[in-house]
């Protein structure tokens, strides 16, 4: 079985995936750089979250789902046959649109990954739940109580709680799919500086509907439309001067 | 079609108010001069009236675009447009500042003969009320080519520029009398000489509105 490297860069090339006859990807080219912020935009179902969940194989559990294309990450193709899926989503970990903690408790919500890939030692899954926990803000918050259900905190609390969660497997990349929608300012508020203290160790794309979000954390932005790649450029580039009518259309409300 | 139909009216209103403040100012400029070469301080203390009123203007405009983009987040080229109107204003207010400046000049003429007929100044006014009016029809029609050329028209201000300096340098060397007028007239060139090089901002902006590039210095 293949190596990751310690790479954090995404290459794809020429992706096209189906639903059945509906083609939801046309020929995506895409590089995502290392230990940047990256964030897709477009209109509901232009395919900018189908095209996110390739990165991490989470498309193979729908049904009537074909994928094409070449997707590079950490040096290694990720759809080739001898690819450990557990090890690949572990590699590139995902937060999505709810927060969904597990019916646990907070610490066995973070200790879940680590357990599955193996680690027994309390000692160790103490430091790093703790250290998680830490990374994902809310340690503070929370120390009083890891034993407590994760269900009792709140909206804010449980997603960075699965940001933690997603931490605790040692990803090298991040894929957030809308991770702040259904949570307050203050707490998007946390979550989007959580993300910029995050790019310094890891790779992360967003998925986002909120804009002003994109040109505040997103080091660049991609514009996604009918199942294509429109436009990828700085973010400051892409909400300043788009090269594209479709974009600027997109972004400024109108459309075209 | 735009389902932004509010957002849509603010930015036109920007752009409607933005032509009558260009349309005030250069009547301030042409006025200006006017009342100099006619000697109409009547005229000249209107200019200096209606500074206030494009000052006015100046701060609503500021108002409408500082409300946009607080309210409306702008990005793309609704941002550049509203970006650039808003360093726009401040060029036309100043240039309505300088032809207040030269009316009041006009005043301390008096009734003296002039010591010489001042038409290089009525032709920088000529060419400089000119570039302003285009430099703000380029903001409208967003016509590139237009809002460019403002910086080649500057050269010929300049030079007009350095033969009024030179003709007064002379008229001063001919007698010390002419010298207080010939201070008098170097001030309303070079105000002049600024009000072409604000012009060539508002191109500039145009430029920025139209490109997304912004020349520096």
């Amino acid at each position: 079985m293949q190596q990751f490297n310690d790479k954090m860069n995404i290459s794809v090339k020429d992706c096209r995936l189906w639903y059945n006859d509906f083609q939801a990807l046309k020929g995506i080219n895409m590089e995502i750089s290392e230990k940047e912020i990256t964030a897709f935009i477009g209109p509901s179902g232009c395919g900018k979250s189908t095209f996110l969940k390739t990165l991490n194989r989470m498309n193979d559990l729908v049904d009537g789902c074909r994928i094409e294309g070449s997707f590079i990450i950490g040096g290694i193709d990720i759809y080739a046959k001898d690819t450990d899926v557990n090890l690949l989503r572990k590699k590139v970990g995902m937060v999505f649109q709810k927060p969904n903690p597990f019916p646990m408790s907070i610490y066995d919500n973070i200790a879940f990954a680590p357990r599955t890939f193996g680690t027994k030692s309390k000692s160790v899954l103490d430091e790093i739940v703790e250290t998680s926990l830490r990374r994902a803000g809310i340690w503070d918050e929370v120390k009083d109580r890891l034993k407590k259900s994760a269900l009792g905190i709140s909206g804010g609390q449980q997603q960075r709680l699965c940001i933690a969660r997603a931490l605790a497997a040692d990803p090298s990349i991040l894929l957030m799919d809308e991770p702040t929608s259904a949570l307050d300012p203050i707490s998007t508020g946390k979550v989007e500086d959580l993300m910029t203290e995050l790019k310094k160790e890891l790779t992360i794309v967003i998925v986002t509907h909120n804009m002003q979000q994109a040109t505040r954390i997103a080091d660049k932005t991609a514009f996604f439309y009918l199942g294509e790649l429109i436009e990828y450029d700085r973010t400051e580039k892409l909400f300043s001067c788009p090269s594209d009518k479709r974009t600027e259309n997109y972004i400024t409300g109108r459309f075209g | 079609m735009s389902i932004r139909n509010k957002y849509e009216d603010e930015l036109l209103q920007v752009s409607g108010k933005l032509i009558k403040m260009c349309r005030a100012t250069e009547l301030a400029i042409e006025n200006s001069i006017n009342a100099l070469v006619n000697r109409d301080s009547e005229m000249s203390k209107e200019v200096i009236a209606e500074d206030k009123t494009i000052d006015n203007m100046e701060h609503d405009i500021e108002q409408d675009c500082l409300k946009i983009l607080l309210m409306e987040h702008p990005v793309a080229g609704d941002f550049r447009d509203v970006s650039a109107a808003l360093k726009m204003i401040t060029d036309l207010e100043r240039i309505a500042d300088q032809a207040a400046d030269i009316s009041e000049i006009a005043l301390s003429f008096g009734d003296e003969e002039f010591i010489k007929e001042p038409e290089h100044i009525m032709l920088m006014a000529k060419l400089a009320i000119g570039m302003v009016k285009d430099g703000v029809q380029s903001y409208i029609n967003r016509d590139l080519e237009l809002a460019l050329s403002l910086d080649r028209r500057d050269d010929r201000v300049d030079m007009l520029f350095e033969t009024v300096k030179n003709d007064l340098v002379e008229l001063i060397k001919q007698s010390a009398k002419n010298a207080d007028q010939a201070i008098l007239f170097m001030m309303i060139a070079k105000y002049l000489e600024r009000i072409a090089d604000h012009a060539v901002n508002i191109g500039e902006w145009v430029e920025y509105a139209v490109t997304g590039k912004h020349k520096i210095g």
